[in-house]
């Protein structure tokens, strides 16, 4: 397990730094002159020029690429060339703002949707199956962004029961705060509800045909056991890897409902910087959502060892 | 299950339900797509102030704008742009991703290992960030994002063409070819790849509402369709500042790109049922 452990963190770590390169890499390619952009339209040539080389602009691209790469090691994200501050402090801000948004999302993914599957399995072929089925069908078919829209039309628009847009701290309340959060995570949560619901209820049809299903019952265990113990853990193990790859669909979701409802997250702030041409804060974005989803899919992979003892002990088995 | 009869054996099973409706949708959807600018009532961009954010009457099917320009005609001239954009998307991914599947599960030894390292380092970008990054880069534009959206798919594609081809190798007749001492070219694409569509196919019918979707959210944020030209997404961008006095300008556009998504995600059941009913998802 150890072993497993550490040999997966190289990975990632192998990963990110692939991406860091081809990050870099792309957007140094971005057009736009950043001392131009930092001293503004009245520069004169000789002004950009010495701050191109105290910037170190003309240095080759693999010296610049290893000054970042360097600064990034040490948390050090460089400056915003529009909000002239330094990075880290904002990213962190961001990072803290969508992590509330994408952990509350992925918790009611998984709880409503492995419920929603759960029960559209256990009814299978009646009304309750069908109309499950068909609200997820539909559901699935609905871009986030166009959810975020419709939320807006009846909520805030025809009921008048959410703010529209922004971002209140808990200190200011836990209500305010809350009903800044809920349109959001709706507007995020739909789509995957969906996904989650169709697999978990398929998966659990399969299980719930399987030969050990069929001798726990016959063996007498009560029907609640024989779904909670040995048909929902087995069920869940396919469940438990799309919902790594539905972060990385989240992570996308994110990008468009924090633009659309101003919440200050990881994502306006990645849209706010390419709209801006503010090149070292895209790359600095890009490398935490690198890492980031690097990271869910390391946490799914544990999680999925954790619950299926066939693998448990990861390479001994698979060779 | 009965065992199979010889007697009923000959008799063709009906098509699935989903794959007719979803086939008549999506077509309908592709007429609309093609034929939109002939069929539409009013010009896409034929402004008239008089009639600004008019609610849907008989004359304006889906009301009429910010701009007095009909929502009804506009919806249909979308079509055209978001579809491109999806097919175009997954054309790429195709054209991509199979080859170099085949070339990996063919070859097996260093290609392979190049071509899957390169997949697993594409497959661990967040979809969308792929997308952001080379329209970060360059100034938007359909065929951009339709690149974009179409490079994120690859490496599924490629898993799964590796996957289908590894299955195919093991039957007889790629041994018989090899047998027979035909050159790897022939085997991969006269032998191997005909019969490897099946799940392909399937694949490739998911991916497009995948990629339409994408694609209309990239427009959406300002980084594909460039105005004046106009897709779904972006028509749904365009309508938010008057959400609440018209909310039927991004709400039509909406239901049209639903309804599109669900036609083709029935297409894409239907075909599953008939090329591989033995729904082998857990190959990606």
């Amino acid at each position: 397990m150890f072993g497993y452990l550490l040999q997966r963190l190289l990975y990632i770590f192998v990963i990110v730094a692939v991406m860091s390169v081809l990050i870099f890499w792309i957007t140094q390619i971005m057009p736009g002159n950043v001392a131009y952009m930092i001293l503004g339209d009245f520069a004169g040539m000789d002004q950009i020029l010495a701050l191109e080389q105290k910037l170190g602009l003309h240095d080759p691209i693999h010296v610049q690429y290893w000054r970042w790469a360097q600064g990034l090691l040490q948390f050090d994200l460089g400056d915003s060339l529009i909000m002239e501050r330094p990075i880290a402090p904002i990213l962190f801000d961001a990072i803290g703002n969508s992590a509330i948004l994408a952990l509350s999302s992925i918790g009611l993914v998984a709880l409503v949707g492995i419920w929603l599957g759960v029960y559209s399995a256990i009814h299978h072929g009646k009304a309750g199956d069908h109309i499950v089925s068909l609200a997820t069908y539909v559901t699935l078919a609905v871009p986030e962004f166009f959810w975020c829209v419709l939320l807006i039309i009846l909520f805030v628009g025809y009921l008048g029961w959410f703010p529209a847009t922004g971002y209140t701290s808990l200190s200011e309340g836990f209500f305010v705060w809350a009903q800044h959060l809920i349109l959001p995570v709706v507007a995020l949560v739909m789509g995957l509800m969906a996904h989650v619901s169709r697999l978990t209820r398929s998966s659990m049809l399969e299980v719930m045909h399987s030969q050990y299903v069929l001798a726990a019952r016959a063996k007498g265990v009560p029907e609640g056991l024989v779904i909670r113990r040995h048909a929902l853990r087995n069920a869940l193990l396919p469940t438990i890897t799309v919902l790594a790859i539905d972060v990385g669909v989240l992570m996308g979701g994110i990008v468009v409902v924090e633009t659309i409802f101003s919440y200050p997250g990881l994502g306006r702030l990645l849209i706010f910087a390419i709209q801006q041409m503010d090149v070292p804060l895209i790359q600095a974005c890009l490398i935490v959502v690198t890492i980031v989803y690097a990271v869910a899919n390391l946490l799914a992979d544990i999680l999925y060892t954790f619950l299926n003892p066939r693998i448990r002990y990861g390479s001994s088995v698979n060779g | 299950m009965a065992l199979p009869s010889m007697a009923s054996a000959p008799r063709r099973r009906p098509l699935p339900a989903s794959l007719v409706w979803g086939a008549g949708i999506f077509a309908f959807v592709l007429f609309i797509a093609v034929a939109g600018p002939f069929l539409a009532p009013f010009d896409y961009d034929q402004m008239n102030i008089l009639k600004r954010m008019q609610a849907p009457s008989a004359v304006h099917w889906f009301g009429t704008d910010e701009f007095g320009r009909d929502v009804f005609s506009r919806v249909l001239y979308g079509a055209r742009l978001s579809i491109a954009m999806g097919i175009g998307a997954t054309m790429i991914s195709l054209a991509i991703g199979v080859p170099l599947g085949l070339i990996a599960g063919y070859y097996r030894g260093w290609p392979e290992e190049a071509i899957m390292r390169g997949v697993d380092v594409l497959i661990s970008i967040p979809p969308i960030m792929l997308g952001l990054l080379i329209l970060a880069v360059t100034t938007p534009s359909v065929w951009k994002s339709a690149l974009a959206v179409g490079v994120i798919y690859v490496p599924i594609m490629v898993r799964l063409t590796r996957s289908v081809c590894l299955e195919v190798m093991g039957e007889e007749f790629v041994e018989a070819a090899k047998a027979r001492g035909e050159r790897g070219w022939y085997i991969l694409f006269s032998e191997i790849l005909p019969n490897a569509w099946p799940p392909i196919i399937v694949e490739t019918a998911l991916r497009v509402t995948f990629a339409i979707m994408l694609g209309a959210a990239l427009s959406f944020l300002g980084l594909g369709v460039q105005p004046p030209a106009s897709d779904w997404g972006l028509m749904i961008a365009e309508a938010r500042p008057f959400i609440h006095q018209a909310p039927w300008i991004a709400v039509a556009p909406g239901i049209a790109l639903v309804i599109t998504v669900i036609a083709i995600n029935l297409l894409g059941d239907g075909l599953r049922e008939i090329l591989d009913p033995r729904m082998k998802r857990d190959r990606l």
